[in-house]
């Protein structure tokens, strides 16, 4: 049983829990991913990235967006309560060291695993700039946290409601032109942004490593079930990565998997939410 | 095959053995091989492939008694010979046969600890049942004594009469035993150094334990309650078991030794990475390795889809490529999860199916289409990147090659295509490179298997492995041989008296 220390909304649908989980606090590294299962016995095992970890503590720092059934489960635990299953840390750690300038591309969620990895890039002596990414301001999480570790930030949302009003690939692309342009690119967020970050940077052959969230069911390289093509190989997301050269992955099979049980996820979510409904009904 | 009810074979069995009993004199061998071999009631076909319960139902007292009755209890007793833990098979038919069923699972229990299980999985048509007496008299080794059968019969009665003893434990040694992974082989060292005194610890990666035997082998050949029956044992005995714990993440292998202070490690993490064909296509949504595939349904129990969270793939006509067990597992789950039609490709012919003849058999009543002498050479996708179509060779067999197989050759210009949505790979596991990658100084062989000696003591001293880590895909009662010999090393090691490799 993993408890509860904390629980926090940072947006309307992005929920932090702080939880207790001694040993991973210990053992994990910046990039890894822990795999957890909301409810016993019947309940999906579904990975996360760890956002932060705090071994004195003994507890890790999760946060995710509420999309699916069990994301909702998981929001619906409060504090002092427990999430019943919870294995980690899992996979391959990020590959810290001093590479001159890193460019740190969050996008949306995916700012929780970038802050960490920014945090070592910059201890490790890196300069680093950061993008962050939100489709509207509401949706954009831990700036404050991100601008303290940065050299340089820049803000853009999709519909211009604060920072600049602009895809992350646009700042990308002016990064990349500078002289001297950066020694790596880290992009984390949706596919489709790491897809065109990817595709960005490509022409300037700035090395750009992505973090793979696939589905999974072990992650711990016996299922196969997050395996994805990069260059002419298949590459298990749990044990070879999750993050993968951005420039070899084929992002239409990784995208394509990813909606493999779509009609289903679509309809446990809905089942979900009205059987929520109903009980709220109930309350009244 | 015919199918009698239950009903039918159990009063058949009764009036059997009534005229058995009312004889004055005894049983010759010839009148021995004149009983008619007993069959396993099972459900028939048509019902099964509809419901996940358990498809052979176990014999009937009467039955299983008849069934030992037909044991010659012959000198050379080449079943003893034949099994991997060396049950004193005669022994226990002799106590069957006598209705002494109590007697007969004691005689069982000393040499196998999960006979339930055994009972069920072992291939007993290539161990004990191989060169049985009996059915080289009658040539036919189907026509051996179901030693297999009687052996699940003995345990199921003891179990379902609630009557498992608790085996006895030493006075604790104050040693620490770390087991790592739950399938078979682990759960025979933590049994056997329980009992022997030592404080045992094993550590399982997924949030139950029970290894391939619950995510694995499905609910209808092996129901998950007897796993877990196994498993309240352990515990009972004073077993700890800690789940969501990968060592070699949450903890490296040599920690468990230097900052936890295990006296010794057994590591029995199986044969868990999925082979590919390495063909164009694979990556195509709708083509799962069978790892995946069974694990969703049995350990995630998709197959209960109005309760699991976790969804199964929504298929309509399934490709299954391979000829082992779990093939035949594959294809049985996808027709209990609604495939309208099923078609199992191997690229031999039947007769070097790996499969049991069991396993086999039921999934040809169950409407599995097989297709032998035939291989998948490329998937082919739809516009969504969906599996649509797999292309295929015919073959035919020509020399025998390293496996004493004859080798399938490909026939020139015999492309066909098949039209599906699903398909399943199902060729063989490879070891799990986890432990290797994080315990850099444990040795490896070129496939990847942990090297042990003998005695099952790796390069590191107090580190021993069995199960597939070392020998590969194999069986469970392999599985448990292996851990049974580690399981002794150990405690030499523990206590004191070095192991070979150690004194080398």
């Amino acid at each position: 049983m993993y408890k509860i220390r904390s629980k926090r909304y940072l947006s309307n649908d992005v929920v932090r829990l702080t939880v207790e989980a001694p040993l991973i606090a210990e053992e994990r590294r910046p990039g890894q991913f822990i795999i957890l299962q909301a409810r016993e016995d019947f309940g999906e095992r579904i990975p996360l990235t760890i956002a932060d970890a705090d071994p004195a503590q003994g507890t890790i720092t999760l946060i995710f967006q509420v999309v699916g059934k069990t994301t909702h489960l998981l929001a619906d635990l409060e504090e002092g309560e427990a999430i019943i299953n919870l294995v980690g840390p899992l996979g391959k750690p990020t590959h810290i060291e001093k590479f001159g300038t890193v460019v740190g591309v969050g996008g949306g969620i995916g700012v929780a695993p970038l802050h960490p990895i920014a945090k070592a890039m910059k201890e490790a002596g890196n300069r680093v700039v950061l993008i962050l990414g939100a489709r509207t301001r509401d949706l954009l999480i831990l700036e404050e946290q991100m601008r303290a570790i940065a050299d340089e930030t820049i803000v853009c949302t999709d519909d211009g409601s604060y920072g600049r009003k602009a895809l992350v690939t646009e700042p990308l692309k002016e990064l990349c032109e500078r002289v001297p342009p950066p020694d790596l690119v880290l992009a984390i967020g949706p596919p489709v942004m790491m897809k065109f970050c990817s595709a960005t940077t490509l022409p300037y052959a700035i090395r750009t490593v992505v973090s793979l969230n696939t589905i999974m069911v072990d992650g711990t390289g016996m299922c196969g079930g997050c395996r994805v093509t990069v260059g002419e190989e298949t590459k298990f997301v749990c044990v070879d990565g999750p993050e993968f050269d951005g420039h070899q992955v084929d992002w239409p099979n990784m995208m394509n998997r990813l909606r493999a049980y779509k009609p289903q996820e679509d309809a446990a979510r809905a089942a979900y939410r009205e059987a929520a409904d109903g009980r709220r009904r109930e309350d009244r | 095959m015919s199918h009698p009810a239950p009903e039918e074979l159990s009063e058949a069995a009764r009036t059997a053995l009534a005229e058995i009993l009312g004889r004055s004199e005894p049983l010759t061998p010839k009148d021995r091989l004149k009983i008619p071999a007993q069959q396993m009631p099972a459900q028939p076909p048509g019902e099964r492939r509809h419901n996940m319960d358990e498809v052979a139902l176990g014999y009937t007292a009467e039955q299983a008694r008849i069934e030992a009755l037909r044991c010659l209890q012959c000198k050379r007793q080449p079943c003893v010979e034949g099994c991997p833990v060396r049950i004193d098979i005669p022994a226990f038919v002799k106590a069957v046969g006598d209705g002494d069923f109590d007697q007969a699972v004691a005689i069982v229990k000393r040499n196998s600890l999960l006979p339930a299980i055994c009972g069920r999985v072992c291939p007993q048509e290539v161990q004990c049942q191989q060169n049985c007496t009996v059915g080289r008299s009658l040539k036919d080794v189907g026509k051996a004594v179901s030693i297999g059968r009687l052996e699940r019969f003995v345990a199921d009665r003891e179990r379902e009469a609630g009557e498992i003893d608790t085996p006895p434990v030493k006075a604790e040694t104050g040693k620490r035993v770390a087991v790592v992974g739950s399938g078979p082989a682990s759960l025979v060292v933590a049994a056997d150094l329980r009992r022997k005194g030592h404080a045992v610890t094993i550590f399982e990666a997924f949030h139950k334990p029970g290894g391939v035997m619950l995510y694995g082998i499905p609910e209808f050949r092996l129901p998950k309650r007897i796993v877990q029956t196994e498993i309240d044992t352990l515990l009972a005995m004073g077993v700890e078991i800690r789940t969501n714990f990968v060592i070699g993440r949450t903890r490296k292998l040599h920690d468990l030794i230097e900052k936890d202070g295990y006296d010794a490690i057994f590591v029995g993490t199986g044969a868990g990475l999925p082979k590919f064909m390495h063909i164009e296509g694979e990556n195509l949504v709708g083509v799962f390795s069978a790892n995946e595939f069974l694990t969703r349904v049995n350990l995630m129990r998709a197959y209960d889809r109005d309760r699991a969270d976790t969804p199964v793939f929504d298929m309509r006509k399934v490709a299954v490529l391979g000829g082992g067990n779990v093939a035949m597992d594959c294809s049985r789950c996808a027709l209990r999860l609604g495939a309208e039609e099923v078609h199992l490709v191997y690229r031999r012919t039947e007769k070097e199916m790996p499969a049991r003849a069991e396993e086999v058999a039921h999934a040809k009543e169950e409407g599995v289409n097989f297709h032998i002498l035939q291989n998948a050479i490329r998937m082919l996708g739809d516009a969504q990147g969906c599996v649509r179509a797999m292309e295929c060779l015919r073959y035919e067999l020509g020399e025998p090659d390293g496996s004493g197989r004859r080798r399938p050759v490909p026939i020139e210009g015999s492309e066909l295509v098949m039209e599906l949505d699903t398909v399943i790979v199902a060729i063989g596991n490879e070891s799990n490179p986890l432990i290797k990658q994080t315990t850099p100084d444990l040795e490896t062989n070129k496939w990847g298997n942990i090297t042990v000696d003998e005695n099952g003591a790796t390069s590191i001293p107090g580190v021993f492995a069995g199960g597939d880590i070392v020998s590969g895909a194999a069986t469970v009662i392999l599985a448990m041989g292996q851990g049974r010999i580690a399981a002794e090393a150990m405690h030499e090691f523990i206590v004191g008296k070095s192991t070979r490799r150690k004194r080398r």
